[in-house]
């Protein structure tokens, strides 16, 4: 019988998850190391609602008429920016943290639906570059697997500060998942405990990076994109730094943002949601004079094609999704989850990305279980995702009138709550207040 | 093969980016000198081919960064980041070089003549480094692979979290970090320092360094070490 039937009342400030956290702490002496993202809920894209167009607005035929979604990132300084299909782009994940076979799959599938994949904290693998039209190589503190070669072989190169599951905080990658082959690329031993430095090591400060991006750029010839990827915190400071360095592309990552393994603690309670941070970044850009110029791809629990129109519709140039396009993959699918519960979780709730015992083949070193996902098979599945994703934003646009998701705009947004409201800087629904506005 | 002319590169008259671009283009074999560098940044990043290059004069941040295959000697003092990620060659400063020197290279062979600032060899990968005189702070901190040598002193925390780098120091240590241990020094590892100490064209006795490695203790997380963190 269920204790609720008792008349039993569970305490909202020691729920069952924080008295487990409290227990599991007490009998392993070790901090809740999990994948995922923030799992608290906090004000987002879904708190926001457009304004369709009637009377005083035009709309677009929704079969007929054109809205494109076409990008361009990084035109500021490169020879060859990225030219994308869809506003819709694949965040950094690192092959270590996710198998080779899932690797390729995120390359095949964004290639296929005309976008760009990025690497992560391992370096790149030739899966992945080989089925990536357009690839991002990220530059982060460890520089593991970093070289001149795929350097040249990148289509953009992505700084990473950080990113919104832990800002300020390390990568790490548990032993179980350091197999022969990721740890060759990491020049480490194998079966460590990898600890990934969370500062560069060659500069500190925004003075520094200016060089640093200097020197990207001249070792390339200044052919390629240089991105800077921020955890949201400090936003609107950190994006007008990153500009004066030099950014072509900043990357603004929430704390709903995905990792493959952190501290719970870090993930549940550092950083500011994406709804909070976008519209502080796009003030940043405009004082500086460079929205649309210095380009602007968000991310942190992004899920669908309303989230993409919303933060467009806030001032973004694109969106990067990581969580989303490994559920597309196959993650948490329900096929699994008699697997998931002999691991002590469920499809729906599997977040043990740093385990490496992964059923549906993704965040896994284990030979056996990454030969289930089918790259191609993956692809495809990934391929479909992004492309109803980009055909739900422009369903919006259109009934906004737009034919560009670029041309959505914050005056087709309202709040559903006050704190929505004062984030996004739109006025709550039926009203014409903006809680904070003209502070 | 040692090149029948050089190219004379003056950075009072061409800018950073011309001389990179040419450099980029230039085939094994030749040399080059740059003259008035005046400190510049990102001098010489990015080589590929076997070039003999001579700096006369001090370089800024990241000189010779990311360098392949190509020998880069500087003739004055260089800024943070010097030979940062090389792979391969050799980067030779005649002078004293900032923080992070060698930074997570991967190979190839640095030699600083004079002192380096803090952080020499951080995340190193593969690089041998010999510098002539002091490391400051933190140096081979987190240092994965490859051999530092220091002929001089080091800093505090010399080697903390160490992986597999093997530090050799002629001079003082003025305290070890985490994890870092103090190893003896056998055949092999006197065979090796002779060789890197030739390499550097330097007449040092081996037999009067000290040798530091990992403990290895930390290699894995365990409730018990959290206060080494």
């Amino acid at each position: 019988m269920e204790p609720v039937s008792h008349g039993l009342r569970e305490s909202a400030t020691f729920d069952r998850a924080t008295i487990h956290a409290i227990q599991r702490a007490a009998e392993t002496g070790i901090y809740d190391i999990r994948g995922w993202g923030a799992k608290r809920k906090v004000p987002h894209f879904d708190d926001v609602l457009f304004l369709g167009a009637s009377m005083s607005r035009y709309p677009l035929e929704g079969y007929r008429e054109r809205c494109d979604t076409d990008i361009v990132l990084g035109d500021r300084n490169a020879t060859y920016p990225l030219r994308l299909k869809t506003p819709v782009t694949i965040a950094g994940m690192s092959f270590g943290a996710l198998s080779a076979q899932a690797k390729e799959a995120l390359g095949r599938g964004a290639s296929e639906a005309g976008t760009s994949t990025t690497t992560g904290d391992g370096g790149m693998t030739p899966e992945e570059r080989g089925q990536s039209k357009h690839l991002v190589y990220q530059y982060l503190p460890s520089r593991y697997g970093m070289n001149p070669d795929d350097l040249r072989k990148a289509d953009a190169i992505e700084v990473v500060l950080g990113q919104g599951a832990k800002p300020g905080g390390g990568g790490m990658l548990l032993g179980q998942k350091i197999t022969e082959r990721v740890a060759a690329m990491r020049t480490l031993p194998r079966g460590i405990d990898q600890r990934s430095a969370c500062r560069h090591p060659d500069w500190t400060g925004p003075d520094d990076l200016e060089i640093k991006i200097r020197e990207l750029r001249e070792i390339t010839d200044w052919e390629k994109p240089v991105y800077v990827k921020i955890g949201a915190t400090r936003t609107y400071y950190d994006v007008k730094l990153a500009v004066q360095a030099g950014a072509d592309v900043v990357v603004l990552d929430g704390m709903q943002g995905g990792t493959a393994a952190t501290q719970d603690v870090f993930i549940e309670h550092v950083g500011i949601p994406t709804l909070a941070a976008l519209p502080q970044a796009v003030q940043a850009l405009q004082e500086l004079g460079v929205h649309r110029r210095v380009q602007l791809i968000v991310s942190g629990g992004i899920r669908g094609g309303a989230d993409l129109a919303k933060a467009m519709a806030l001032g973004a140039d694109a969106v990067a999704i990581g969580t989303a396009a490994l559920i597309a993959l196959g993650d948490n699918h329900p096929k699994y989850d008699a697997e998931y519960r002999q691991l002590g979780s469920a499809a729906g709730y599997y977040d043990d990305y740093q385990d490496g015992r992964d059923p549906a083949g993704i965040s896994t070193q284990d030979p056996s279980l990454s030969a289930r996902l089918d790259p191609v098979e993956g692809g495809r599945r990934l391929a479909n995702f992004i492309r109803v994703m980009t055909m739900e934003a422009q369903t919006i646009a259109r009934a906004c009138g737009k034919a560009h998701l670029q041309h959505l705009e914050p005056e087709d947004l309202v709040a559903l709550t006050i704190e929505a409201a004062a984030m996004a800087r739109v006025p709550l629904a039926g009203t014409n207040w903006v809680p904070g506005a003209g502070l | 093969m040692a090149a029948l002319t050089t190219t004379v590169a003056d950075l009072s008259q061409q800018s950073v980016r011309d001389l990179n671009s040419a450099l980029h283009q230039a085939s094994s074999g030749t040399s080059w000198s740059v003259t008035h560098p005046d400190g510049a940044h990102n001098l010489a990043v990015g080589l590929t081919a076997a070039l003999d290059v001579v700096i006369d004069g001090p370089a800024g941040y990241y000189c010779a960064g990311m360098n392949q295959r190509a020998t880069v000697t500087v003739h004055g003092n260089v800024g943070p980041g010097v030979a940062e990620n090389m792979m391969s060659g050799t980067v030779r400063v005649r002078g004293s070089a900032s923080q992070s020197a060698g930074a997570t290279a991967h190979g190839g062979l640095l030699v600083i003549e004079g002192n380096a600032s803090a952080r020499c060899g951080i995340s190193m990968k593969g690089v041998d480094i010999v510098v002539g005189g002091n490391v400051g702070h933190m140096s081979a901190f987190m240092g994965q692979s490859g051999r530092l040598v220091v002929c001089g002193d080091a800093g505090d925390a010399l080697g903390d979290s160490l992986y597999e780098a093997r530090l050799y120091v002629q001079g003082k240590v003025k305290s070890l970090g985490a994890d870092c241990v103090e190893k003896e020094m056998r055949d092999e590892h006197l065979a090796e320092l002779a060789e890197l100490l030739k390499s550097a064209d330097r007449d040092d006795d081996p037999a009067g360094f000290r040798r530091y490695g990992s403990a290895r203790e930390l290699y894995h997380f365990k409730v018990d070490n959290s206060s080494s963190y």
